[in-house]
C-alpha cells in the first residue's frame, strides 16, 4: 500500500494505482477526456493534469502511478490555468455547433468546458478539415475530432481491426482510416464501438429518423416495426429511465404513438432463428460441417460476418447459414405475414430498431432480398435514434400506457430475449437442441455456463450421450484470438457463438454512450431477468413458431426455409484485411 | 564621434544565436516520420525571415512559395499548383541575388522532386503518406531495435543482469557491441533538445561490466529442423542464436579458426578485447549451436551438401576479399592489405613492423584500425594517406583523433599514384598527387582534383591497403546465388528472389557495412527462417520495465568516457577505453528522457515485447 495526500486528504492505495483512481478513490473526480482505463492511458488531453509537490512540471494523474508519500493538489492556481487553457486550446479546434451535434448533452468535453465555465474561447477557432465518403453508414466529423485516439486503441486493442490510425504528423495531425484507406474500402465491421468511445460528436452512425417520419407521412405505407432484443435494456438510459421504468410495452406504446401501424418483436425471429440454426447444427453434426473442418460459428451479428469474411475468408463456410434475426423478420413477414394481416408486401415499410450500426448495412445487402421486395428490412435505426425520436416526438414515457405487440409476430419467449447477451444465442440454441435430440426440455438454466462477461467462454455440454463443446466470445479481439487457436488446432470445438461487440448486444455499438462506462453486463442482467420470468423459456415452444411451421414453412430447414431464412455469405463482397489484400496483389 | 567601434553583439542578438544552437540541437533530434512537406514549409520559412529583403524572388517568392506549401497542406491545392510550386522555386533558384534565395529555393525544388507522391497524396486525398511509426529515436535508429529505455532504467535501478537479458532480446552481443558498435542511436536522441545526446554506448559498457555472467534463457521444445548457418560472424552467430531459441537445430560453418568473423578478424583488440567477445560467443553457444572451424564452402562441404542435409541455409558470409587500389607496383614487397594484415592479427600471429615506416592508404575504420595497430607492431612512423579532407574521412572522428594522439599522421588530399621499391622489390615509397577538393559530386561529397602541385615521395617500407573489401562469392554464383554488383542480391526479408529454403543478409549482401547491422540482418533472417519452416516462435522476455520518473530532467553535460594515455596505449593491444564509474553510470543513465513512456512512446511503438 501506497500512502499520499491528494487536496490535502491523506489517501492509501495499491502500489501501481494511478493518481487519477487514487484521487477518484476518495471522491476528488480530476476530469479527464482521453483516457478510457487500460485502453487509452497515453495522457494526450493534458486535461488530469495535477500538481505534485516538488515537480515543476505539471503531471497526468491517467498515468503516473502514485508514490510513498506524494503530495497531490489537483486545482491549484497552477492547474486551473493550464487545465482551463488546454480546454481552450482544443475547443480552437473543435467545431462547437452543439445545438446540432449528435452528442449534445452527452459530451465530455461539452461537460467540461461547461465545468470550468469557459464562456469564450481567446483563441482564432479553427476547426480541421477533412474528406468522407457520403455512403458511409459510420460517420467521422474531423471538425469535432480531439485527436484522443480512443477509437484507434478501441480499434486495435479490443477489436483487433486496426481501422483507425493517425493520420500525418506536425500541427495536421489527425485520426483516419489507416493504410490511406478510405472507410468504404476498408475491412471496417461496421461494429460501432469507436463511436461508443468517442468523447465528442466526431464519430456517429448514419441518422435515418427522417426516412422513418417520411414512411409515416406516406399514406400509401404500412409501417411495421421490429424491436431486437438488446434494445429493451438500455433504450430508457439516454431519456432518465429507469431500469423498472423503460418497459417494452412502453416502448410498443411510443411508437404506435407515433404512428406507426404494427409493432412486433424481434425476439418471435430469434425463436426462428434457434429452430434453424439449431436444426442446423444437429445437421452439421451428423453430416459433417459444410465441407470444413472447423466447427459451425453463428450468424446473427453481421459485424462478425463482415470480420469473418475479411479476415478469414477461407472459414467463411463453417458460418451457419441462418440469417439475423433481423433479416429473418423481414422476410417472413414480407413474405407471408403481410398477406394474412391483408397487407400487400410492396406497401410494407419495415423498420428495425437495433443496438447495432453493421446491421444498417446488413439490411443493404444485395442477398437480403427474398421476399421480392425491393428489401426484407427497409430501415434501420439505432437504439440512440429510438431514443432520439421519442425526444422529437416530445413523448414523456412517464405517461404512455403500456401496450403489447402486436400479434401473431410478437410472440416470444426467455431464451430469444437472451440473444441481446453474449452466450445467449448459445444457451438458446442447446435449449432447443437437446430438445430436438432427446425429445425433452432440460433445465433452462442447464447451460448458463455460457453467460457472463468474460471475453472468451467455453463449456462442454453432454446431450443424449454426446459430448458437445462449445465456446462463446464477444469481441472481435477474443474471436481472433479463438479463431488463432482453432486454426492451429489448440482448440476443438463444436459450436462456437460470436458476437462483434464485448459484451454482445448489449454493449453494441448502436447503444446509448456513457462515457468510460461498460454498460454490457448491466443491460445483460436485464435480459437474463426477462428470461427467467418468462412464461416460455425454449424457442420451439413459441405457439406462434409452430404454428408458422405448421402453416408454411413445414420443418427447419426445409425448402421454403432455405430460400427466405437462409443466406448465402458468398453472395456479396467485403474488402479484405490489409495482409491479405496485400498478399492477393 | 569614433571613427570606428569594436563589434559587440546586443542582448537581443545573444538570445537569438542561443536560439540558433537550440534549434540546430532540435533538428539534430528531429523524429524520422515527419511530413515531408510540411518540414519543408517550415524551413522555407526559416529561410524566409533570414531574407534580407532587397531582392524580388527572395522576398517575395519565398513567401509566396510558402502560402503554395500551404494550400497544398489544407488540402486547397490542385495538380497544377505543383507546376506552379515549381516554376516559381525554379525562378527564385536562377534568379536570386544571393545563396539566401536559391539555396532556399533550391530545398523546395528538391522536394518536389524527392517526395512529389506526398505532394500529390495531400492534394488528392488531403492526406499524407508519412506517420510516426517508431517514435523513439533511439529504438527506431538502431538496426537491431534494442530497446534501449528499457535497459537504461534498468541499469538506473541497478538491474544490470536484467539490463543484458533486455538487450538479448534483440541483440545476442551485448558485449561487442558495447565496445564497437557506432551507437546510430545516439544520433537523433530527443536529449539533444535539452543538451546533448544520452551517452548509450557508454551505458551498455557498464552494464555489460557489472552484470557478471548472464545466463542465456532457455531453448523452446526442439522441433527438429536444422538449419546451416555459412559464416559464424556477428550475422550468422546471431541468427544462430535465435533459431537456437527457437528449437531448431543449428550448425555453423566457419571458413577460419576461430568464430567472431569481422568482429575478430578486423577489430583490433585494443577496441574489442578477445575474451570479451569469447563471453558473448560463448553465450550464443551455451544455447547448443554446433560450430565448424576451419570449413571452406565449395572445398570442404558443397552447396548442394547443405541444401540435402539442412532444411534452410543462412548465408552470411561477411565482405573479406581485397580491394586493390590498381596502381603500379602493387605486387611489390611490402605492399599489403588490411584485411590480410588484421587476419593475421586476428589469428595470433603478428607481424613485425619494428623500425619500419608504414603508410596506410584510406580513409575508413578499417584504414583506422590498421593505422593504429601498425603503431602497436613497434613502426617507427605511421603515415594515413588519404584522398580527400580529414572531415570527409568515414573513420568515426574519435578513431581519427585516436590515431592522431597515439603518434600516427594523417596525410589528407593525397592520390596514390605508384609505389617504387628497390632492385629486389621491396617497397621504398608510395609517390602520391596533391589534391584540391572541389565540386561536390551527386552523392554529395565533395570530390578531390589534382591540384597544380608536384607528385610527392613518401618513403616507406610498408604500404597497408585499406580502400574497401569485398565478398568472396565465388562458390556461391556458382551454385546459382544471385549476384548484383558483386554482392548477394537477397530482399529486404533475407530470402534469395529465386531460391527456395536460401537466405542471406549482413556484409555479403549489403557490402562492408557495420556490426550492429549484421546482427539486425541476422535477427530478421531468424525470423523469416523459422515462418519459412513453419513456425511463429516469439522471442521475449520477461522483465519489468522501471516506471519513468516524473518531472522536469534540467540541462545536464553528457558524461563522456575516458580513455589510457596515449602515450601508454600505443605499445600494447589492451583496451584504450575506460568505463563509466558507477557514480557517472547512474548521473548519465537519470539524464534519458523515457521516450518509451513520456510523448508518443506511451500510445503507439514504445515498446516491442516481442517478435
Amino acid at each position: 500500500m501506497v500512502k499520499l495526500t491528494i487536496d490535502n486528504i491523506p489517501v492509501e492505495v495499491n502500489e501501481n494505482t494511478s493518481i487519477l483512481e487514487a484521487a477518484r478513490s476518495v471522491g476528488v473526480n480530476i476530469p479527464s477526456l482521453c483516457f478510457l482505463k487500460d485502453i487509452n492511458e497515453i495522457a494526450a488531453c493534458r486535461i488530469c493534469i495535477v500538481e505534485v509537490e516538488g515537480v515543476d512540471t505539471l503531471v497526468s494523474s491517467c498515468n503516473n502511478p502514485v508514490k510513498e508519500g506524494m503530495v497531490v493538489y489537483t486545482n491549484s492556481p497552477k492547474v486551473r490555468e493550464a487545465r482551463k487553457t488546454n480546454v481552450e486550446l482544443i475547443l480552437s479546434q473543435h467545431k462547437t455547433n452543439c445545438a446540432t451535434c449528435s452528442r449534445c448533452g452527452n459530451c465530455t468535453l461539452q461537460k467540461i468546458a461547461t465545468d470550468l465555465a469557459i464562456t469564450d474561447v481567446p483563441y482564432e477557432i479553427k476547426p480541421q478539415k477533412g474528406q468522407w465518403s457520403k455512403r458511409s453508414i459510420l460517420i467521422r466529423d474531423f471538425s469535432k475530432c480531439i485527436k484522443c485516439m480512443r477509437c484507434i486503441q478501441i480499434c486495435d486493442k479490443v477489436q483487433s481491426l486496426g481501422v483507425w490510425d493517425v493520420e500525418g504528423t506536425g500541427a495536421r495531425t489527425t485520426v483516419d482510416v489507416s493504410h490511406n484507406r478510405r472507410i468504404m474500402d476498408s475491412d471496417c465491421s461496421l461494429c460501432g464501438q469507436c463511436i461508443t468511445h468517442c468523447p465528442v460528436g466526431a464519430l456517429r452512425s448514419r441518422d435515418n429518423t427522417q426516412e422513418f417520419f417520411d414512411a409515416l407521412a406516406d399514406k400509401e405505407k404500412v409501417v411495421v416495426v421490429q424491436i431486437a432484443p438488446a434494445v429493451r435494456a438500455a433504450w430508457g438510459e439516454e431519456l432518465g429511465l429507469t431500469r423498472e421504468e423503460a418497459t417494452t410495452g412502453k416502448v410498443v406504446a411510443a411508437l404506435k404513438h407515433m404512428g406507426v401501424d404494427y409493432v412486433f418483436d424481434t425476439d418471435f425471429s430469434a425463436d426462428l432463428t434457434i429452430m434453424e440454426e439449431g436444426s442446423e447444427l444437429l445437421e452439421r453434426l451428423k453430416h459433417g460441417n459444410n465441407g470444413c473442418t472447423y466447427p459451425m460459428f453463428t450468424s446473427c451479428c453481421p459485424g462478425w460476418i463482415r470480420f469473418m469474411k475479411s479476415q478469414y475468408p477461407d472459414m467463411v463456410k463453417c458460418l451457419s447459414t441462418a440469417k439475423s434475426p433481423q433479416q429473418m423478420f423481414g422476410a417472413i413477414f414480407k413474405a407471408y405475414y403481410a398477406e394474412k394481416l391483408g397487407i400487400k408486401k410492396e406497401n410494407v415499410f419495415l423498420v428495425s430498431i437495433m443496438p447495432c450500426v453493421s446491421k444498417k448495412r446488413e439490411a443493404m445487402l444485395p442477398t437480403m432480398n427474398d421476399a421480392g421486395t425491393e428489401r426484407d428490412v427497409d430501415l434501420v435505426l439505432t437504439t440512440r435514434e429510438f431514443s432520439r425520436m421519442i425526444r422529437a416526438e416530445h413523448i414523456n414515457p412517464a405517461y404512455l400506457k403500456e401496450m403489447p405487440f402486436d400479434s401473431p409476430l410478437g410472440e416470444s419467449t426467455g431464451a430469444a430475449v437472451i440473444f441481446g447477451a453474449t452466450g445467449g444465442v448459445m444457451e438458446a440454441a442447446l435449449r432447443s437442441a437437446y430438445f430436438l435430440v432427446t425429445g425433452e426440455n432440460p433445465d433452462a438454466d442447464a447451460f448458463k455456463d455460457v453467460r457472463g462477461m468474460d471475453g472468451w467462454k467455453e463449456a462442454t455440454f453432454e446431450i443424449a450421450g454426446t459430448e458437445l463443446k462449445v465456446a462463446v466470445a464477444s469481441g472481435l479481439g477474443n474471436a481472433r484470438k479463438l479463431i488463432k487457436a482453432i486454426r492451429k488446432n489448440k482448440v476443438h470445438y463444436d459450436f462456437v457463438e460470436i458476437m462483434a461487440c464485448p459484451g454482445g448486444c448489449a454493449g453494441g455499438g448502436g447503444q446509448p454512450v456513457k462515457d468510460g462506462v461498460e454498460m454490457a453486463e448491466e443491460r445483460a442482467d436485464v435480459l437474463y431477468f426477462l428470461d427467467k420470468t418468462s412464461p416460455i423459456r425454449y424457442s420451439h415452444e413459441n405457439p406462434e413458431i409452430l404454428a408458422l411451421y405448421e402453416d408454411f414453412l413445414e420443418k427447419p430447414l426445409s425448402h421454403k426455409s432455405h430460400d427466405l431464412l437462409h443466406t448465402d455469405h458468398e453472395g456479396w463482397v467485403m474488402p479484405l484485411a490489409p495482409f491479405r489484400a496485400n498478399m492477393r496483389k | 564621434m569614433s571613427r570606428l567601434r569594436i563589434k559587440t553583439p546586443n542582448e537581443a542578438q545573444t538570445v537569438v544565436e542561443e536560439l540558433y544552437r537550440d534549434v540546430e540541437r532540435r533538428i539534430t533530434a528531429s523524429p524520422p516520420g515527419i511530413c515531408p512537406v510540411d518540414i519543408s514549409n517550415a524551413f522555407l520559412k526559416v529561410c524566409h525571415a533570414q531574407t534580407c529583403g532587397k531582392c524580388v524572388p527572395c522576398r517575395v517568392g519565398l513567401g509566396q512559395l510558402s502560402e503554395l506549401l500551404e494550400k497544398v497542406l489544407e488540402g486547397e491545392a490542385d495538380i497544377s499548383t505543383i507546376d506552379l510550386i515549381e516554376k516559381t522555386a525554379r525562378v527564385i533558384k536562377n534568379s536570386a541575388d544571393c545563396a539566401i534565395g536559391f539555396e532556399a529555393a533550391n530545398m523546395v525544388l528538391k522536394g518536389v522532386m524527392g517526395f512529389r507522391d506526398d505532394y500529390v497524396e495531400h492534394i488528392t486525398n488531403n492526406r499524407c503518406l508519412f506517420n510516426i511509426y517508431q517514435p523513439v529515436p533511439c529504438v527506431s535508429l538502431c538496426p537491431a531495435g534494442v530497446d534501449i529505455p528499457g535497459y537504461i532504467s534498468l541499469i538506473s535501478a541497478g538491474r544490470y543482469a536484467d539490463a543484458i537479458r533486455l538487450i538479448r532480446k534483440d541483440n545476442p552481443f551485448p558485449t561487442a557491441c558495447a565496445m564497437v558498435c557506432e551507437h546510430p542511436c545516439e544520433s537523433r536522441c530527443r536529449r539533444n533538445m535539452i543538451d546533448d545526446a544520452i551517452n548509450i554506448h557508454a551505458l551498455k559498457r557498464f552494464a555489460v561490466d557489472n552484470a557478471g555472467c548472464v545466463p542465456v534463457p532457455k531453448c523452446q521444445p526442439p522441433t527438429g529442423k536444422k538449419v546451416a548457418i555459412i559464416g559464424g560472424g556477428p550475422g550468422g552467430l546471431s541468427a544462430a542464436y535465435y533459431l537456437a531459441l527457437m528449437g531448431h537445430h543449428v550448425e555453423v560453418f566457419e571458413k577460419r579458426e576461430k568464430l567472431g568473423g569481422m568482429m575478430r578478424y578486423g577489430i583490433p583488440s585494443y577496441r574489442l578485447p578477445r575474451e570479451m567477445l569469447h563471453d558473448d560467443i560463448d553465450s550464443i553457444l551455451s544455447t547448443g549451436v554446433i560450430a565448424h572451424t576451419g570449413v571452406q564452402i565449395g572445398e570442404d562441404i558443397t552447396i548442394p551438401q547443405l541444401k540435402e542435409d539442412f532444411d534452410c541455409i543462412y548465408i552470411s558470409i561477411g565482405a573479406h576479399t581485397y580491394k586493390k587500389m590498381g596502381i603500379e607496383g602493387e605486387d611489390k614487397r611490402g605492399v599489403i592489405s588490411a584485411v590480410e594484415m588484421l587476419r593475421n592479427i586476428g589469428d595470433g600471429s603478428l607481424p613485425d613492423f619494428t623500425k619500419k615506416r608504414v603508410v596506410v592508404v584510406g580513409g575508413g575504420n578499417v584504414a583506422m584500425d590498421c593505422t593504429r595497430s601498425a603503431k602497436r607492431l613497434g613502426a617507427a612512423s605511421v603515415t594515413c594517406v588519404y584522398r580527400r579532407r580529414k572531415i570527409d574521412m568515414t573513420a568515426l572522428p574519435e578513431e581519427v583523433e585516436g590515431a592522431i594522439n597515439e603518434g600516427c599522421e594523417i596525410m589528407c588530399l593525397q592520390k596514390p599514384l605508384r609505389i617504387a621499391g628497390d632492385d629486389d622489390n621491396n617497397v621504398t615509397a608510395l609517390w602520391v598527387q596533391p589534391q584540391i577538393i572541389g565540386p561536390v559530386d551527386k552523392a554529395g561529397r565533395p570530390a578531390p582534383l589534382d591540384a597544380k602541385a608536384p607528385e610527392v615521395r613518401i618513403p616507406c617500407d610498408i604500404v597497408i591497403v585499406a580502400i574497401g573489401q569485398g565478398v568472396e562469392i565465388q562458390p556461391f554464383e556458382e551454385f546459382g546465388i544471385p549476384v548484383k554488383r558483386g554482392v548477394i542480391d537477397a530482399l529486404a526479408s533475407s530470402n534469395l528472389a529465386n531460391i527456395d529454403g536460401i537466405f542471406a543478409g549482413g556484409d555479403c549482401v549489403t557490402g562492408p557495412a557495420t556490426v550492429i547491422r549484421a546482427i539486425a540482418a541476422g535477427k530478421v533472417a531468424a525470423a523469416n527462417i523459422d515462418e519459412y519452416l513453419g513456425y511463429h516462435h516469439m522471442i521475449e522476455v520477461d522483465i519489468d520495465i522501471p516506471d519513468a520518473k516524473i518531472g522536469v530532467k534540467p540541462a545536464c553535460g553528457r558524461i563522456n568516457t575516458t580513455e589510457r594515455n596515449a602515450g601508454e596505449r600505443n605499445n600494447d593491444f589492451n583496451l584504450i577505453e575506460s568505463g563509466l564509474t558507477e557514480e557517472e553510470a547512474l548521473a548519465e543513465s537519470a539524464r534519458c528522457l523515457r521516450c518509451d513512456h513520456y510523448g508518443y512512446g506511451i500510445f503507439k511503438g514504445g515498446r516491442e515485447i516481442k517478435w
